[in-house]
This record gives structure tokens, sequence and C-alpha cells, in this order.
């Protein structure tokens, strides 16, 4: 069984966007690039489940799409212990292109399991993984939050509104991973990261794909009006002030 | 030409969320001249359907079949797409919630329609197709451009009012079935919270951080939430050491909520966690540090030790709501 884990290169969380050129374009300076925090629990779960030899999971790769300067973030997954990479070498103008381009891709290299985060931190799209097993035309499962196999079939379970349902599918197909997959995102050991060196990341060169949707600009969020303080002593006021004034309840 | 809404039902029954879609839909389509079309899936009954009309839906399309009864990605898709090309629909809106998420990208890519998620506005201009949206997290948004002749919208939770328009309504039983072939997810089980608010439909939330010190000190904030008719959440740190259940982080990595009023308790407002919480109408802080950033997002704020503060608040709503 070989499972992908598709990954996006993402500033750190605790980066403060800016952007330039007339609001079209974020400020690329001082910014820390990882690996989409979802994709990185995925990847996470797919080595776990590769850990225990009973699950028959012989690879673990990774796939991006993205130009040469994301390498760094696709070592990192090496380093975590994915066995190999594929990087599509374009710039994708939107999650479409990127869904086309890995599509494209999975005509020739065949996976079990394919695993998306359930969104990248950067467009918040939520988009990619369901596009592609479109693509494929292979079921997907959304909202996963845990992903088993047992006697070689794949036990899943995902998030409804108010509740969960366990659920199997048959393989291959997509299964977009949110909170809950995995506890904490594994961590690269020094010889992970020597590993990594040396692990095979086969670049693909783009096919031309139009884009759907294209960013005409980015705006900054209204600052909220200044914080409005009541006295500890005197807290019950506060709730004067929500149901008279903000009229909340 | 139509705009088509897929108002999700839970048991057969619709709620707010079904509203606002049908709603924010229909304002849509009077931008662009043409009916509103919704699409229904699973059994529910007429009364219910009806339902629809009253926030501006002319046309609702039912397609009812037993082996409907889960959500399965890709049967569904097939279903909405062969709709939205009988209707010839040039902008199809989803929710983005659990649902959206999982159809609104397969049906990009079978209607070939450019996508835009966790839209919380009317579209900017229709002609060019322009809507605003979220990015990095509520740390900023974004104007996009739809280029493609159908449009797919994922609208975001408790961004748009319900408003009622009622419509003339023609409820129709689809004769579409789906492909068995296609459907191959298997529910084996479905655990459901019962009597309990959802953080993703709650009007109020009470949330509490590393401020509340341990597992035991949650009583008071509880009680509040009860009595305002509230759900309960909370920062990272607590889901991570179990003092509440994983279903209630609220923040980047965990739920994205925009309820009208929220409770933050003990948290000091790390930047992932605003992500979570920063459509939130009003913004309530109380935190022992008075320079903790969760008061630079607040409207109204206390400082001081929720310990303290939390039996006080109670208290007053107990009062309030005896009166």
């Amino acid at each position: 069984m070989k499972i992908l884990v598709c990954i996006s290169n993402v500033p750190d969380t605790t980066t403060k966007v800016k952007f330039i050129d007339d609001q079209k374009k974020l400020d690329v300076t001082g910014i820390q690039w990882v690996i989409n925090p979802w994709d990185e629990l995925a990847l996470t779960r797919a080595l776990e489940l590769k850990d225990d030899a009973s699950n028959g999971v012989q690879t673990v790769t990774v796939a991006h799409v993205g130009l040469v300067s994301a390498e760094p973030t696709i070592r990192k997954a090496l380093a975590i212990g994915a066995d190999d990479a594929i990087r599509v070498n374009t710039d994708p103008a939107d999650a479409y292109g990127i869904a086309a381009q890995l599509a494209e891709v999975l005509k020739t290299e065949k996976y079990d399991i394919i695993l998306c985060g359930i969104e990248s931190s950067d467009h918040n799209g939520s988009t990619v993984g369901g596009m592609l097993a479109e693509f494929l035309d292979c079921p997907s499962v959304t909202c996963v939050s845990s992903l088993n196999i047992e006697g070689g079939q794949t036990v899943i379970s995902r998030e409804i509104d108010g509740g969960k349902e366990s659920l199997t599918v048959p393989m291959p197909f997509v299964a977009v991973v949110q909170k809950g997959i995995a506890k904490e995102p594994r961590i690269a050991a020094m010889r992970g990261i020597m590993a990594a060196r040396t692990k095979p990341i086969r670049v693909y060169e783009p096919q031309a794909i139009e884009n759907f949707t294209e960013v005409l600009n980015y705006e900054m969020p209204k600052p909220r009006a200044a914080c409005k303080y009541v006295d500890a002593e005197n807290a019950g006021q506060l709730i004067d002030l929500l149901q008279n004034e903000a009229r909340v309840f | 030409m139509a705009v088509l809404v897929y108002p999700e039902n839970w048991d057969g029954k619709f709620k707010k969320l079904s509203f606002e879609l049908v709603s924010y839909a229909s304002k849509v389509a009077e931008m662009l001249g043409v009916q509103a079309v919704a699409v229904s899936i699973g059994s529910v009954d007429e009364g219910e359907l009806s339902k629809l009309a009253a926030y501006g839906a002319s046309r609702i399309i039912s397609i009812d079949n037993g082996s409907l009864k889960s959500l399965d990605d890709q049967a569904y898709t097939s279903l909405i797409a062969e709709v939205a090309k009988s209707v010839s629909a040039s902008v199809v809106v989803l929710s983005n919630n659990n649902t959206g998420k999982a159809l609104a990208p397969r049906l990009s890519v079978k209607l070939k329609a450019g996508i835009a998620s966790g839209v919380s506005r009317l579209p900017v201009s229709t002609s060019p197709f322009v809507v605003y949206k979220k990015v990095y997290s509520g740390k900023a948004f974004a104007n996009v451009e739809i280029k493609t002749p159908v449009k797919i919208i994922t609208l975001a939770q408790n961004s748009f009012e319900v408003t009622e328009s009622p419509k003339p309504v023609a409820i129709e039983k689809s004769a579409l079935q789906p492909d068995q072939n296609l459907l191959r997810t298997k529910v084996t089980d479905v655990q459901k919270q019962t009597g309990k608010i959802l953080l993703t439909d709650a009007d109020i939330v009470v949330s509490g951080g590393r401020g509340m010190r341990s597992a035991d000190n949650w009583g008071p904030l509880v009680e509040m939430a009860g009595l305002l008719g509230a759900a309960t959440a909370c920062s990272r740190p607590v889901s991570d050491e179990g003092w509440r259940p994983h279903d209630e982080h609220t923040g980047q990595t965990g739920k994205i909520i925009a309820p009208n009023l929220y409770f933050a308790i003990g948290i000091s407002g790390a930047i992932q966690h605003l992500a979570g919480i920063s459509s939130s109408k009003y913004i309530v802080a109380i935190n022992t540090d008075k320079d903790a950033p969760i008061f630079e997002a607040a409207q109204y704020g206390i400082v001081g030790d929720a310990s303290k503060i939390l039996p006080k608040l109670v208290e007053k709503l107990r009062e309030v709501k005896s009166k």
C-alpha cells in the first residue's frame, strides 16, 4: 500500500501578513515558511500507519506544486520521515491549478490513499483534496478526524455537524483530514535531517492550465473600536452593557 | 439562467444555516436578474421544503431517494451537477461547512467552475464577478475574481443575515437517481451529540483558556453558558491538556466561528486563537494581564481573575433572568 500526502508551503502561523504592489502581493520579507499545519498532521498520521508493519504501508510520498524555493519545506517533510517526494515545477495561480497539476502526475504514479489537509492557512480554500478526487474519479471523505487500517480495510471517522460518523471506503480514495487525525505533528530528528538530504525529489514540468480565479487585491481587516473596560469589582455591569448597549441578548 | 443553492437538511429539517444560504442565493439572483433555485437532497417533507420559499427560492427541486441517507461526496456531487446543468446555473451556492467543503471542490472540477470559499458578503460586482473572502485565517481579506462562466461560492457560516423575501414557489420532485456505482462511502455508525448547542451554530459562545487554571474550575463557565443559551468552547492549550474535549477547540487549527458574542475568559489572544474568532460581532475579554493581546480584539474587557469574576457574572445573569 502506498500513501501520498499533499503539502502546501505556507507562512508560519504566527506571521503578521503585509501586502505590497498596491496590495496585490504578499510581502514575503522575513517570512518563515512551513508545512501547512493540517498537511503536517496528515503526514504524521501517514507515518504512524507505516510504523505499524501490520498495516502494510510500504511508502509515504509527499507531493507539492511549487517552485524550487519550496524545497526546504519538502526536505523538512522528508526529514520528518516521508520516503520520497514529488514537486511540480510551477507557481500555481489557484487551487484548481494545484489539483489539476497533481492529477496529471497521478496518471502515471499510483497511490492507494491520498491525504490532504482540510485547508491551507494562506487562502483557506479547503478545495484541493476534493478537486483532486474528482479529477481522479475516486471517492473522497472530508473532515476526517481519524483513519485506521483494519484487516486491509480503511476505517475512517469523519466529523459531521453535531457528531461523528464511522465509515469505510474502498481504495484508492482521497481523505481530507482535520484536527484529531494525529495528536502532535512529528518533529524531525537529526538522523532524519541527514537522511533527507539524499532522499529523491521527482520534479515534473507543469501542464498548461488556465486559472479559474484571480486575486485582484488584498485588504486588511478594519480596526475594531477600542475596548471598553468594566471594573473587576463591579463585574456585573458588563451584563448591563451587553444587554442594553450592545444588545446581544 | 439561475442561481442554484444547496441548503442541507439534518434529519429532514432545515436550520438557520440553510435559510442563510437561500437568503444569500436569492440576493445574488436578484443582482443577476435571474431566479434562485434550491436543490434538496434526502427525505424532506413538503411543509419543510416550502419554508425555503420564504427566503426567496422560487423553485425547489427535491431529490429524495432511500440510498441518500448519508453524505457520499461523489454521488451527491453528481446529482447537484446534473441539476446545475438542467437549470443552467451560472452561480452555485453552498455552505462553507463540513458538507460544503466536501462537495464544492468536486463540483468545481465537474462543472469547470471557478470557486471562492468562505465568502462573507454579497459579490462586490457581477461583471466581472468579484467576491470578498477571508484569507490568512482572517488576518486579511481578498477580492477574488471568478473568471469562468459558472461560479461556485461557499458562504461562511453566520456571515449573512437571514432575510425573508417570500416568493411564489414551485416544488418539484426530481426523478434523478444517484448512480449506485458512485455510492462507495459506507457509514457504519453515527454518534450524535444531543442536547448540546453546536459551537458552529451558536449565537453566543463562552470560551475558556489557560487562565481557568484547571479542569476543575469550569463549573461557573458552563453555568454562565447555560444561562445565556450559549455554547462552550476553549483555547488550544486547554484541549491539548485534556481539560475540555477537542471538539471545543476554537482557533486557526480548530473550529472557526462567527457568533454574535464571544466571551474569551482567561485567553491571552494568541494570533492563532484570534484567527478562529475574529469574525465574532462582539468579543468580551476577561484576563488578569492588562497587556494581553485579546484586549485589542475585544470591545468589552475586564482585567481580573476569572475565578473571581465568573461567579459575579453568573449571579448578575441569574438576577436578570429571574426578572
